[in-house]
This record gives structure tokens, sequence and C-alpha cells, in this order.
């Protein structure tokens, strides 16, 4: 119970901290707000590689593995493309 | 390592993650936010392997280097135009990894060396493998759709709302069933086949022009995930990176919804799109249609002061943006005022436009929002619309029951002269006719975006 309250304290701090953050961005920048953000939500990247590495069964690592290849795919991918956009975005 | 150092750079990589976001509320600082964000993952994913729970790195290793370098040719060859598929791409691997994530942890927890799974883990477990599943079908189905591999229309039959809620409810007992008994591992792997078919059917009824919506309500629904998968694993950075791209999620998707002034219900359920009046608009158009050429409009500019460019998804389509940045260029060595009005839902996902015109070099602080460009187009000499229909239509304004019944427009008709750049009077995205077309301050321009501009860059070059 302990537990939960604590990581319910953190997701409701998270939440508001987010809203104030991303309310202050511009149009302009929503796209590569949206795959920026789209490369943090593969932070399930941690879970799979505990998954992975645990080896607790054989379909325990197979399911991390697949895990991690999402994962990877979204986080390289995603922060890469953010990257790739803006760099085009400039002044005169 | 001990638990104690890992939390710690754990917190590290949280503040990193915020303090990319808020990099972000400025171009100019746009890159390096982007950056911290990297670093702060590499931290994150670094201090986990310093875990002790991790006994191989073969694995580990290996789907690095896969996803790595799938991820890598994705980012580097894809089109801007295509931006759109690639983001719903991502959000589903993003939804994917967390729905095997807490399967994993759930088989897991059933083992006898394990302690007795709590209510939250189990909560959370089902949680996490519902949202996951429903994120993954869901983004696959629009990524189909965007990548033209299945219709763009609505899909739509009889019962549907009904069907959807069944299947709601049936992933949801499954869900209550692992809570109930968490040894049972099969109801898992049940409801999740019930939840992806719930992404699958979400996403059919929604067009194309409702895409950005959808996209935006994903990519929340991909950081929720990841943090239900923060409250399986008890792990601090899942639950406040899922939680931030939660909410930015949800704030885009309003922004949406508010742009198209509909609900997020209407959205979903609402089909709007494909569905076209046949003769729509006949009699709105009939004998008042002023057609103009490259020529004509090369003269209208050269008497004008100011220029505001409205593009819109057809622009996209016809990759015109490098030629509409010629000819902006060449307007403005003529001391001619140009700007870009942006209206947010131009496109399909939100700031799209601005992308495809920052890949054009268009200076960023050219690119108007609406708020800010509308007050603006009285004093316009031509309002240069291309591609886009929707979002200039003067029915917005009407209070009727319209499909686009009090939607904010670009007030391009307040223009003096307004030129429409379209390949024909078909109507857009809310098979309505558009006024706009017929009125007296506008001349149509019948071609394909980018055949007008390179025309008119011509005429321009010549005149």
């Amino acid at each position: 119970m302990e537990n939960l309250v604590a990581a319910l304290t953190v997701f409701v701090l998270a939440v508001f901290v987010g809203f104030e953050i991303i309310t202050k961005i511009p149009p302009t920048l929503h796209t590569p707000l949206m795959s920026g953000s789209n490369a943090i939500s593969g932070v399930t990247l941690i879970g799979a590689l505990l998954s992975a590495g645990a080896q607790h069964t054989e379909l325990t690592t197979w399911l991390g593995f697949i895990a991690v290849v999402f994962a990877t795919v979204n986080v390289v991918g995603g922060f890469m493309v953010t990257n790739r956009m803006l760099s085009m975005f400039r002044r005169k | 390592m001990s638990p104690n150092f890992i939390n710690f750079a754990y917190l590290v990589a949280a503040t990193l993650f915020i303090w990319g976001l808020k990099g972000l509320t400025h171009p100019r600082t746009a890159v390096q936010g982007n950056r911290y964000g990297a670093l702060a993952m590499f931290v994150a994913v670094a201090a986990t392997l310093l875990d002790q729970q991790i006994l191989s790195f073969e694995w580990i290793l290996l789907g690095i280097v896969i996803g790595g370098l799938i991820g890598a040719v994705l980012a580097a060859k894809i089109a801007m135009t295509d931006m759109p598929q690639l983001v719903a791409l991502f959000n589903g691997f993003g939804g994917g990894a967390s729905v095997l994530v807490a399967g994993a942890a759930l088989l897991e927890a059933g083992m006898p060396t394990t302690a007795a799974a709590t209510n939250t883990f189990t909560v959370a477990t089902a949680t996490s493998g519902i949202i996951g599943a429903v994120t993954f079908s869901g983004s696959i189905i629009a990524f189909a759709k965007l990548q033209e591999l299945m219709s763009g229309n609505p899909i739509m039959f009889p019962g549907q709302k009904t069907l959807n809620v069944l299947v709601a409810l049936v992933s949801v007992a499954l869900g209550a069933w692992i809570v109930i008994e968490p040894t049972a591992v099969e109801p898992y792997w049940i409801m999740t086949a019930a939840a992806l078919l719930l992404g699958v059917l979400i996403v059919i009824p929604i067009g194309g022009a409702d895409m950005p919506v959808i996209i935006a309500f994903l990519n929340a629904a991909s950081g929720l995930a990841a943090a239900a998968t923060g409250f399986v694993l008890s792990n601090n950075i899942l639950i406040v990176a899922g939680s931030l791209v939660g909410a930015s999620g949800l704030i885009l998707t309003q922004i949406m919804c508010k742009a198209m002034n509909r609900s997020l219900g209407n959205v979903f359920f609402g089909g709007v799109g494909g569905t076209v009046v046949v003769g729509a608009g006949n009699e709105i158009y009939e004998g008042k249609i002023k057609s103009t050429s490259a020529e004509e409009v090369a003269m209208l500019f050269d008497v004008a002061k100011r220029v505001v460019i409205v593009p819109g998804y057809g622009m996209a389509v016809a990759q015109a943006q490098h030629a509409v940045r010629d000819m902006a260029n060449i307007l403005e060595s003529r001391g001619i005022e140009v700007e870009y009005a942006i209206h947010p839902v131009a496109g399909r996902m939100p700031g799209h436009m601005n992308v495809l015109l920052a890949e054009a070099e268009v200076p960023y602080e050219k690119l108007k929002e609406m708020v800010h460009i509308n007050p603006t187009f009285d004093q316009t000499d031509v309002a240069l619309v291309i591609g886009a229909n929707d979002v200039v239509n003067p029915l917005a304004r009407e209070n009727n029951s319209g499909p686009i019944s009090g939607m904010p427009i670009l007030d391009v008709d307040k223009a003096r002269t307004v030129v429409v750049i379209k390949r024909s009077l078909s109507p857009g995205f809310a098979g309505i006719a558009n006024p706009l077309f017929a009125a007296d301050n506008t001349l149509m321009y019948f071609a394909s975006a980018k055949e007008a501009i390179l025309d008119l860059v011509a005429a321009l070059k010549e005149g």
C-alpha cells in the first residue's frame, strides 16, 4: 500500500509538470514534440531489459527480447528523427 | 550495484527528461532539449544494466542492435511528408513493448520463488496490457491508413458502437480476472487479444483529416501504457517518463479537438468524411467561379505589398513546399511581405505543415498561428491558398449543424484578393461545398499545387 501511494504521488506530480511544460510549447514544434515524447515513451525499454536479462524462463526471455527490439526502435528512431526535424528549424 | 545508486541515476534521468521537454518550448533550444532527452534515456538504460537481476546480456545486446538499426534507418530515410505514419508506427512499438513487459512480469510473479502478487501489481499489469494493446493495434491501423495500405475513409457498420463497448467490457472483465487470480496467465493473453481488437475497432472509423487527433491520442496512450508498466515494476523512471508523455499527448489531443470544434467522442464515433454529397455546391458555384492563370496571379503580385500563403494537405501531397519557398523568395526580393498562415489541423498530424516548411528552409518566425494571422487578413493584398479547403470554409462561421460548424477557420476571405490553387472544385474532407470559391474576391487556379507554383515562379521571372 505504501508503495502504491508513493508511486501515485510520483505519477500525479509528473502529470502536472508535464501539463505545465507542454502547454508552453509553440504549435510550430508540435510534430517534433510528438516524435520526441514518443521516443521518451520508449522508456519501457528499461522494463524490457529486466525481462530479457533476468532469464527466469525461456518464455519471459523471449518476451523481453521482443520488447527490447520494439522499444529500441521507438527510442532510437524517435530521438533521431526528432533531431533531424529540429535541425531544420532555422531563423532567417 | 546497489538499488539506491540505480534509483539515484533514475532521478537524474527524470530531471533530464523534464529539462529536455522544457528545451522544446523554443526552436532555438529545441535541438539541445532533444539531446537531453536522449542523454536521459542513455543514463536510465545504463543504470538498469547494472541491476543485479540481469544475468545475461546477449539477448539484450542483440535486441538493442536490431531495434537500433531499424529505428535509425527509418529515422534517416523517412520523407517529412510521411512523418505522421512514422510517429504512428513508433507509438505502436512503444505500446507493444509495454504489453510484452507486463506479460513477462506476470509470468515471473507466478513463479514460486517470487513474492505473492499484490493488487497494485495485478491492476497495473491489466491496465498496461489493455492500453498497450490498444495503442499497438490502433497505431498499426493508423499507419496503414496514412501509408495508404488501406482506404483512409471511415469504415462504419451497424452496431459498431455496441460492439466497441462489448469488446472493451470483455477486456476489462478479463483484466479483473487477473486481479482475482494472479497465477492465471492465459486470461492476460486473451485480454490482450480483446484489447488488440478494440484498438482496430477504435481506429477504423477515423477518416484522414481526423488523423491528427487520433495520432495525438495514441501518443498519450503509449505514454500511459509506459506509466502503467512503471506501476507493474515499481519503477519510478517509467512512471515519470510515461506520465510526461501521457500529459503531452492529452494536451495535443485537446488542442486538435478544439481546432475542429469537435469533442473526442465525436471524432471517435462521428465518422466524419468519406460521405460526399454528389452535386453538392452546384447552386453555390453555378456561374460564379472565376478561374485564373499564372500570368494573372503574377500581375496581382506586382501590385501587392503583403501576401499570406495558406498551405494545406494538398501542398504536402504535391511536395510543393520547396517551390513555394522559391516563390516566396522572389516575392520578398521585390519588397513584398510574405507570411504563412498555419491552421492547427492542417496536414495529418499536429505541426505537420511547420515541419514541411522548415524542411524547405522557410524561417520559423514567418509561420504564423491562426490567432495571430487572422487579424492581419484585412491588410493582406493576396491570400494564396494552396491545397487547403475546409480550414478556409466560411460556412464554419454559420451557426448550423453542418460538419464544420463552429470550427475556427483562417479568415482568408477578408483579404483583398484570394487565389485558391486546387485541382478541382471537389469538396474537402468534410464533404461540403466551399462558398469561398464562389466569392467575388476569389480567383480559382485549377492545377496541382506543384505545377501551379512552378508556373507562377516562371511567370514572376518573366514579368
